[in-house]
């Protein structure tokens, strides 16, 4: 009978073990895949090229406010390589600091709800009852519109800012990651490792945590990494509308937005935030179905 | 009649939800800071004349009872006053959705014209160069945003080309057809007055490829999928053995069955939809309810927002079940499904 004392301890190994050898496995075939690699390349050079854009670029200066009207409307040109704007300024630089604003908006959007939205999806599918039925209800009225317009509806009540609208987007994002943890919790507080740690007097918060937390991972981590793009893409729209960022931020969206009123003749202005953003998103993108492979993660996530 | 209680269940559901968002958008737009009534009027306007504003629209109520006035009115089909047309938010709604709604549609048509080909195509040569460029389209459609895809049409068939309009509906020199549907197309077609509807028609094609474009892409890699997994069945591989031409085969026996998974999620395809024209009609001027609800928000015009979003929301909520309806149609298998 000693041995059996032993039991939620060693199980408890094999779990992480699992999922740390699952983790291994996944790495393994995600370095095989080539597409994976490539958005992983993609979204870690411009993450780099972001987070030390005032150091890549010769005219920091150029981000935010700031107006140098002789240099206006510059097409590419070796001092300036993507051209200037309206304003005089250093297009590229500008680019460079947007994709730290979109970096900035997925980071935060997804760090803010991705932890709720997995606690309310834990805590529903364990739980299970009134409450499990309560929350799920909220995140039906949530999902009642698409994202962006769930996000605009929001963003109505505010004065249009790149806060409001990360405050707008992540109050939508959760829903997801809580379906989606709400589902596997559901499946999973049945299985057999689930009952023994009851029957052997662990705690609620222990198997919430310890068991069952764990084998949501990989599904969390592609979501994540899918997440992130579409996270710019609803940032960039709100922005481009005028509901996100207000000039002279350097958002990406609202670049393209006053750069489509130059177009054809100025198309610098339009084509190069343009490019930085299809870039990013496409980065992520790759690098989550390459995940998705790698993990095994059904698709639909 | 078990169909019918799923349906009356299903039914029971799209209420809730809807109501429930009508709670959420309430709440968000009458709590939080920032004075419609005198962002409406301007900065100019006296005190007395936003406080009059406010009474005239109910503000100056208690909360629940304004959320009530506001769904008694809703059951009227009454939406209140819009702030900045100074009309019912119902007719607003009225003039602006028909738009919206024919863009969406001609998007969807694009969708299952080119989604679903371009799958069977990649299936057909899978692993192949049709395959791969199915795959480019799929990641570049999600990857690049509608309104940039709005804008590169632009440049491409109206800057640079110069064979389609650059913005609207119809050409300011078009005469309009008289408005029975409010779609210009089937107006067109009734008054039989094909100028406006070879140029309605002119008008409407980058707008619906650009709203489409992500959509093509998903559907044509879920049909694909889709197709080559029913090609691995046996029948697909009788049929071959009988000698039934590949092109029969493809179009014939495996395009039904698999296209149960795409059918499956146009609802989604939908939704995207809805919201790239939200992005798309500001590049095209496009005069939808779209572009009506941005200006909304934009102007704090809260009884117009909560139209739009409230129409919106039945939109969404209804072709969902459409779609649930025509999948059980198709699939009986879905339909027991969901009945149980």
């Amino acid at each position: 009978m000693r041995s059996n004392e032993h039991v939620p301890m060693a199980a408890e190994e094999t779990r992480w073990t699992a999922t740390r050898d699952r983790l291994g496995r996944g790495w393994y075939k995600f370095r095989r895949n080539r597409i994976s690699l490539v958005g992983g390349a993609m979204v870690l050079l411009f993450a780099l090229l972001a987070a030390f854009a005032p150091f890549v670029t010769p005219y920091p200066k150029h981000a935010g406010a700031y107006t140098d009207f002789r240099h206006a409307f510059q097409p590419p040109s070796a001092a300036h390589w993507f051209g200037t704007d309206a304003l005089g300024a250093d297009i590229l630089t500008r680019v460079l600091f947007g994709s730290q604003i979109s970096f900035m908006l997925a980071a935060v959007v997804l760090g803010i709800s991705v932890p709720f939205g997995v606690f309310l999806g834990l805590v529903s599918g364990y739980i299970g009852g009134r409450t499990e039925t309560i929350i799920m209800r909220l995140t039906d009225i949530f999902l009642a519109l698409p994202a962006l317009i769930m996000a605009l509806a929001i963003c109505a009540a505010f004065t249009p800012s790149i806060d409001k609208a990360m405050l707008a987007v992540s109050s939508i994002w959760w829903t997801w990651h809580c379906r989606l943890v709400n589902g596997i919790t559901r499946s999973i507080k049945t299985e057999e490792f689930v009952q023994a740690s009851r029957v052997l007097g662990a705690s609620h918060f222990r198997i919430i945590f310890k068991d069952i937390l764990p084998n949501c991972a990989s599904p969390i981590i592609v979501k994540i990494t899918l997440d992130a793009g579409f996270v710019i893409l609803v940032g960039a729209g709100l922005s481009f509308l005028g509901l996100g960022a207000q000039p002279p931020a350097e958002d990406l969206g609202t670049m393209i937005s006053i750069g489509a009123k130059y177009l054809p003749e100025r198309w610098w202005m339009t084509v190069f935030p343009s490019l930085a953003i299809f870039l990013i998103i496409l980065g992520f993108n790759l690098l989550g179905d390459g995940l998705r492979d790698a993990l095994a993660v059904e698709e639909g996530v | 009649m078990r169909f019918s209680s799923f349906l009356l269940r299903r039914g029971l559901h799209t209420i809730v939800v809807l109501f429930g968002l009508s709670i959420l958008i309430f709440l968000i737009s009458r709590t939080l800071p920032g004075d419609p009534a005198r962002l409406a009027l301007g900065p100019f306007a006296s005190k007395e004349q936003v406080q009059n504003l406010r009474h005239t629209m109910g503000m100056d109520k208690s909360l629940p009872l304004q959320y009530w006035t506001f769904l008694a009115g809703i059951v009227r089909g009454d939406f209140g006053l819009s702030f900045q047309t100074r009309r019912n938010v119902a007719l607003d709604i009225a003039q602006f959705l028909p738009a919206t709604v024919e863009l969406v549609l001609w998007a969807i048509v694009w969708v299952v014209i080119l989604g679903v080909p371009l799958g069977v195509f990649a299936a057909r040569y899978k692993d192949r160069w049709p395959d791969n460029l199915v795959r480019v389209i799929a990641f570049v459609g999600v990857a690049v945003p509608p309104f940039v895809v709005g804008l590169i049409l632009q440049l491409t068939f109206s800057y640079l080309i110069g064979v389609l309009p650059i913005t609207g509906r119809l050409n300011l020199m078009t005469p309009v057809p008289r408005t029975h549907t409010g779609f210009l197309i089937i107006d067109s077609l009734i008054a039989g007055n094909f100028s406006a509807l070879g140029d309605a028609l002119k008008h409407i094609l980058l707008p619906s490829f650009a709203i489409a474009m992500t959509g093509i892409g998903q559907i044509a890699r879920l049909t694909r999928g889709s197709m080559s997994d029913v090609a691995s069945q046996d029948y697909i591989e009788a049929s071959r053995g009988f000698g039934i031409p590949n092109r029969v085969i493809a179009f014939k026996y495996m395009l039904k069955p698999a296209f149960i998974p795409p059918l499956t999620i146009l609802g989604l395809t939908f939704a995207s939809e809805l919201s790239n024209a939200f992005l798309v009609e500001t590049v095209f001027s496009w005069p939808g309810i779209a572009g009506y609800g941005i200006r909304s928000i934009l102007r704090k015009d809260f009884n117009a927002v909560m139209g739009v979003v409230l129409v919106i929301g039945l939109a969404f909520v209804v072709v969902n079940l459409i779609v649930d309806i025509l999948a059980g149609y198709v699939d009986p298998r879905i339909r027991v499904r969901k009945e149980e």
